[in-house]
């Protein structure tokens, strides 16, 4: 193979704006979140149950966790092309990293409909 | 006055190693005015083996970019009274040393030479010139001054882990420059270009470069329109 540096791959823009997507999608997460507990005169297991059985609820959260794991694919991989120079090991760790994430959406959905 | 200065003779040194200096200079009326380069001169009349690259000595020719105090500058145009002592002078960070404060810009030229930095327009060219209104020209304003000194470039820690594959504050800046032309007809081009993972993106808008600019340009504003311009043709 010829040593020549390549660029062009095209995901720069799209993985830009993904990550400033799901950033807006967190903080208008978390912000609803604080919004309703700090509402609570008393936050105990009634007030969590009663929460975390609403559809919709359980819906925005799944969002928010997927739009969190999203986020930090993005993150993740900034940082590894910045600081890893073997483009083997980097794919290594991408695969794990993506596994990683699978695995965490998937026990996402387990927590919050096997409750 | 006292200065410490990166000393490195690739012939003769094994490693690269700082020598004081000290010149007679008291801060008085006399040295008001006097820049950073004026002091480097006096010094290689006492060691005429220090090297450095100099030209205009007035800040439009981009050759006497150093490391001054921790920040890049331009010696000539960095007066000597607003220093702190010792002096500590340092080439360019992130590019390979030829000797003393001269570094090796070939990788910098690369990467401004990878944005095309020229007008593509490929109508037949008029009898006279491509005529802009005063609006559209005013879009050039803070875009045409550069003078490819590279002291943006080589502050950017993008630059420094990536300098094959991200193009740096200094060529994105003329990236912009002629995206923001209306005579210049490869606009998409160009915006393909850049939409990769490395060339512009690798810019996490860290702003070394607004930080040091000697002509106050501002790379991380025009990269931000880039990606503006990037996102609208997209939605
Ligand atoms: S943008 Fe400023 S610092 Fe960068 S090369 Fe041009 S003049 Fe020098
Ligand atoms: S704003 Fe971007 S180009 Fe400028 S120094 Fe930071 S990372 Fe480099
Ligand atoms: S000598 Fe030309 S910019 Fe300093």
């Amino acid at each position: 193979m010829v040593s020549r540096v390549v660029v062009g791959a095209h995901y720069g823009l799209r993985d830009w704006l993904i990550q400033r997507i799901t950033a807006v999608l967190m903080v208008l997460y978390i912000f609803a979140m604080t919004g309703y507990l700090l509402m609570q005169p008393v936050l105990g297991y009634d007030v969590w149950t009663a929460l975390f059985s609403s559809l919709v609820v359980r819906t925005f959260t799944l969002l928010f966790l997927l739009a969190l794991f999203y986020h930090a694919w993005v993150g993740v991989r900034d940082i590894v092309m910045d600081y890893v120079n073997s483009a083997a090991i980097r794919l290594v760790i991408h695969v794990l990293v993506i596994l990683a994430l699978i695995i965490y959406s998937i026990w996402s959905v387990e927590i919050l409909w096997g409750m | 006055m006292k200065f410490r200065i990166y000393r490195y003779n690739p012939d003769t040194d094994t490693a690269p190693y700082m020598q004081d200096y000290e010149l007679e200079i008291r801060h008085d009326d006399s040295t008001q005015g006097k820049m950073l380069l004026d002091a480097l001169l006096m010094i290689k009349q006492q060691d005429d083996s220090l090297s450095l690259r100099k030209s205009c000595r007035e800040g439009v020719c981009g050759s006497d970019a150093m490391n001054i105090n921790g920040r890049n500058g331009l010696a000539c145009i960095t007066p000597l009274h607003t220093l702190k002592e010792p002096v500590e002078l340092r080439p360019l960070p992130g590019l390979p040393v030829i000797r003393d404060l001269i570094v090796d810009m070939t990788q910098f030229f690369k990467q401004y030479h990878s944005v095309k930095p020229y007008l593509i327009n490929n109508e037949p060219p008029p009898e006279t010139e491509r005529l802009q209104s005063p609006e559209q020209r005013a879009h050039l304003n803070g875009l045409y001054e550069c003078i490819l000194c590279g002291c943006c470039t080589t502050s950017c820690p993008s630059f420094w882990w990536n300098p094959d594959k991200f193009v740096g504050p200094a060529g994105l800046l003329q990236a912009y420059r002629f995206v923001a032309d209306t005579r210049d007809q490869a606009t998409s081009e160009r915006l393909d270009d850049l939409e990769d993972p490395y060339r512009l993106f690798r810019c996490h808008t860290i702003m070394n470069c607004v930080d040091v600019c000697p002509k106050e340009l501002n790379p991380t504003e025009a990269i931000g329109k880039i990606k503006d311009m990037m996102v609208k043709r997209m939605v």
